[in-house]
């Protein structure tokens, strides 16, 4: 056995705390170590040839990687030792930069550490076997979740491709946050205009099945052959006959908050969304119906001229396969009031939060795109923006920036000035946010050409006098106390993952935040990828983004599932268990443990039964090697021998390094 | 140089990426830990962790998934199961149960899992190295 060992400087990364030197004179004393090096950038062309080289010219068999963390770059370096000939899990990479170099400063302590870190590595690779990956078929079939701008993008681009798509929305039409939208920063589209065409493209599309009014329920599986069971949910109305005359909603007596339009205005209990939704079709909220709340009504039944109300309709499960899914839930709006009672906590109704305002703005509104205060309907003049609600503000335990606050009030205040040309908006901000092309000159056109009123500071209290809310909050820059009397108050509320983030998450088996946004596999080269393999990101889900961000972020991810999906087969990891079957005693303990059902009977020659780990199925978590009474169900890669070796040997103290034994080694420290 | 020496146990899916992101941030901890990656705190024999304080470890420390969060579904439930048990019978043992902890640090809590190292390696250097290598 000859073992190589690699110690990556990392620039100063890694040796401005490491001395990295040491650490490879350390390493040369270890049993079976036969050649050590300290290279400038290991992951670098020149880092990768060395390693290369040196395998090859002294006949190593097994490598240690001294440098950033495996979750990094592992897959970079079993590539390089694999052509070099070796097999490429005979590689154990030591993490002595993010769990050495950037956490310590004391340089004795640092290397000392890496120097046991890397005795734990030798001792965990010497009990390391050659593996061989296996490969399963792929399903070419892609899930998007979620029908928002980002959910369609991505679908349409899959679907584009030539890959089929299910697209599930839990809401009964497409269009997301946008579709509330009215107009778009900084150009002033239309938002409808150039959302519901995509809408509709969706709905034509050949390669895209579209599941309205449906959750995922769960999903099993892993990369490539996901299994998902799809609730479709009950409106109570046949899809297929629907022709969304809207004459169900103009008769049904049944009230119902306005869930489209952000709660401004009412609508029924059976309603179509708004009416450019896609699919065009009604749907039936029980909670609100009369028939479902007293037993007596249907009306909607009795005036449907397409027959397409059915009361008895129950929630149905559908199961499909995918090969991967895109998670495209969005985001909603921060409750803001419970954590601001300073703004009257919900108390007043002419403070209200920019999403509810923009559907004011919305010609296809609930007011006509008429601004109206909603305490008395008049028309307000004096209209104060209060920027960073529930975001940046530490005191509320929220301190991330929204991202799109700073834009969208400048939108709203030319907006503004655009229909109450005799109006006045103020925007009480911390500093304005205008990073995007074109942003930072849309802000100036706000404040130039619309006459918008910027105060920098917070709002500190927001209470009514005489009818008008008084705003009193600080000009940080002008040093002092300022009153504002406001018709209407805005409040650009921070965001949030959708409700229902989380726990869509959970099933995808993918982390998130304490926004609820899914966090991507690494935050600069893995936007789009999440730690699950065959699960990706796109739009607002992961992160506060503006629409182009979030489309560019959908084709990404579209592009992500096509390469993906354009393989017949997967390589499968080749880290999973594997029973002993001469010493298993047939007791079955790991089948009962096992999540993924991959451990079944096999009667061995003479009838004995023992288990057998399906390896396609067997994903690597190691609770049956735990399980396993006579502890003959080893997990590969990390076998008991393995850990106990690392447990040992890191807390072994290291014998002092005979500097004849180094010697006889060549040391090779390249500068 | 404290002179403890503390064995980490820790899922790769969570904790270990927490442990990577709080290294990220550059966010200073007490360099007593050692990390020993595992696919998942389900792998966690408990006899390894009984092996650790056979070896001379001055305190072990296991973390997973938060509870619901397991990338294998339920790896750190059963986890939760074994390591209470075992929790349970160290002072049997003759090892101070506060040498012993076992918790969840999610992917996105680099700050979570500084304190958690903080506070965990306080504990162990208050106690002491232990004497004596036999558990």
């Amino acid at each position: 056995m000859r073992i190589g060992v690699f110690v990556c400087q990392c620039g100063t990364n890694i040796a401005a705390t490491v001395a990295t030197r040491r650490v490879v004179e350390a390493a040369l004393s270890m049993r079976d170590v036969f050649h050590g090096e300290s290279i400038q950038y290991t992951c670098s062309d020149p880092g990768q040839r060395a390693i290369i080289d040196a395998i090859q010219q002294k006949n190593l068999t097994r490598v240690v990687l001294a440098a950033c963390s495996p979750r990094m770059h592992e897959t970079t370096f079993r590539r390089a030792i694999a052509q070099a000939g070796m097999n490429p899990f005979m590689l154990e990479m030591v993490n002595i930069r993010e769990q050495c170099s950037w956490i310590h400063s004391d340089i004795d302590t640092a290397t000392e550490k890496a120097i046991d870190l890397v005795r734990k590595g030798v001792a965990r690779v010497r009990r390391q076997t050659p593996l061989h990956a296996g490969s399963v078929p792929v399903t070419r079939r892609a899930l998007v979740i979620g029908g928002g701008v980002a959910g369609i993008q991505a679908a349409l681009d899959i679907a584009d491709a030539g890959v089929p798509v299910t697209l599930v929305e839990k809401s009964p039409t497409l269009g997301g946050n946008m579709a509330r939208l009215d107009k778009t920063f900084p150009t002033l589209d239309c938002s409808s205009c150039i959302l519901t065409p995509r809408m509709v493209e969706v709905k034509q599309h050949e390669n895209i099945d579209l599941m309205v009014s449906s959750e995922i329920e769960n999903v099993r599986g892993y990369i490539g052959n996901f299994e998902v069971d799809i609730r479709r949910k009950a409106t109570c109305v046949i899809e297929e006959k629907c022709t969304g005359c809207m004459i169900c909603e103009q008769k049904c007596p049944s009230r119902a908050p306005d869930d489209f339009n952000a709660g401004v205005g009412e609508s029924k209990a059976i309603s179509v969304a708004f009416p450019q939704a896609v699919p065009l079709v009604a749907a039936l909220r029980k909670e609100y119906c009369r028939l479902f709340l007293k037993g007596r009504c249907s009306v909607c039944k009795k005036v449907c001229p397409a027959g397409a109300i059915d009361y008895e309709q129950e929630d149905r499960f559908v199961t499909e396969r995918f090969g991967a899914i895109v998670a495209a839930t969005g985001f909603e709006q921060f409750d803001w009031k419970k954590a601001y009672p300073s703004f009257g906590g919900g108390l007043y109704p002419d403070v209200i939060t920019s999403l509810e305002y923009e559907r004011m703005l919305s010609a296809s509104g609930p007011t006509g795109g008429h601004i109206r205060r909603p305490s008395d309907g008049a028309e307000p003049k004096h209209i104060v923006f209060i920027s960073c609600v529930g975001s940046r503000d530490e005191s509320v335990g929220r301190p991330a920036c929204c991202g799109v606050g700073c834009m969208y009030q400048a939108k709203q205040a030319i907006l503004t000035k655009e229909h109450i040309p005799d109006s006045q908006s103020y925007v009480f901000y911390l500093d304005v946010r205008a990073g995007g092309k074109g942003y930072e000159e849309f802000v100036r056109r706000a404040t130039r050409e619309f006459g918008t009123i910027y105060v920098r500071g917070r709002v500190g209290k927001v209470y009514p006098r005489n009818g008008k809310l008084i705003c009193m909050g600080t000009d940080t820059l002008a040093g002092h106390q300022v009153e504002v009397e406001a018709d209407l108050v805005v409040l650009a509320a921070g965001l949030n993952a959708a409700g229902a983030a989380a726990g869509l998450a959970r099933k995808l088996n993918i982390s998130y935040d304490m926004y609820g946004f899914f966090s991507e596999g690494h935050p600069k080269l893995k936007p789009v990828e999440t730690n699950t393999g065959g699960v990706f990101l796109a739009g607002a889900c992961q992160g506060p983004k503006d629409i182009p961000a979030s489309v560019a972020q959908a084709g990404a991810a579209a592009a992500k599932v096509v390469s993906l999906l354009s393989r017949a087969e997967l390589e499968t990891s080749p880290m999973v268990a594997e029973v002993n079957q001469m010493k298993c005693t047939g007791c079955f303990k790991c089948r009962e443990v096992c999540p993924y059902g991959a451990i079944e009977e096999q009667e061995l020659r003479g009838g004995r039964r023992v288990a057998h780990v399906i390896g396609s199925l067997c994903q690597g978590c190691g609770l049956c090697n735990v399980a396993c009474p006579p502890a003959v169900i080893p997990l590969k890669g990390y076998t008991d021998n393995q850990l106990i070796a690392e447990v040992v040997e890191v807390l072994r103290e290291p014998e002092p390094a005979s500097s004849a034994g180094a010697s006889a080694k060549a040391v090779e420290v390249a500068e | 140089m404290s002179g403890v020496k503390i064995i980490g146990l820790l899922c790769n899916w969570c904790s270990y990426a927490g442990a990577d992101m709080a290294g990220t941030a550059r966010m200073k901890q007490p360099a007593a830990l050692r990390v020993v990656r595992l696919p998942c705190t389900g792998r966690v024999n408990p006899l390894l962790v009984l092996k650790a304080f056979q070896e001379g470890a001055d305190g072990v420390l296991v973390s997973g998934c938060h509870p619901g969060d397991c990338h294998y579904n339920e790896g750190n439930y059963y986890a939760r199961r074994r390591l209470e048990l075992l929790a349970a019978m160290l002072p049997a043992l003759g090892i101070e149960p506060e040498r012993f902890r076992y918790t969840w640090v999610s992917a996105s809590e680099g700050a979570r899992w500084t304190e958690v190292v903080e506070e965990f390696t306080g504990r162990v250097e208050a106690l002491g190295p232990r004497d004596g290598g036999a558990a």
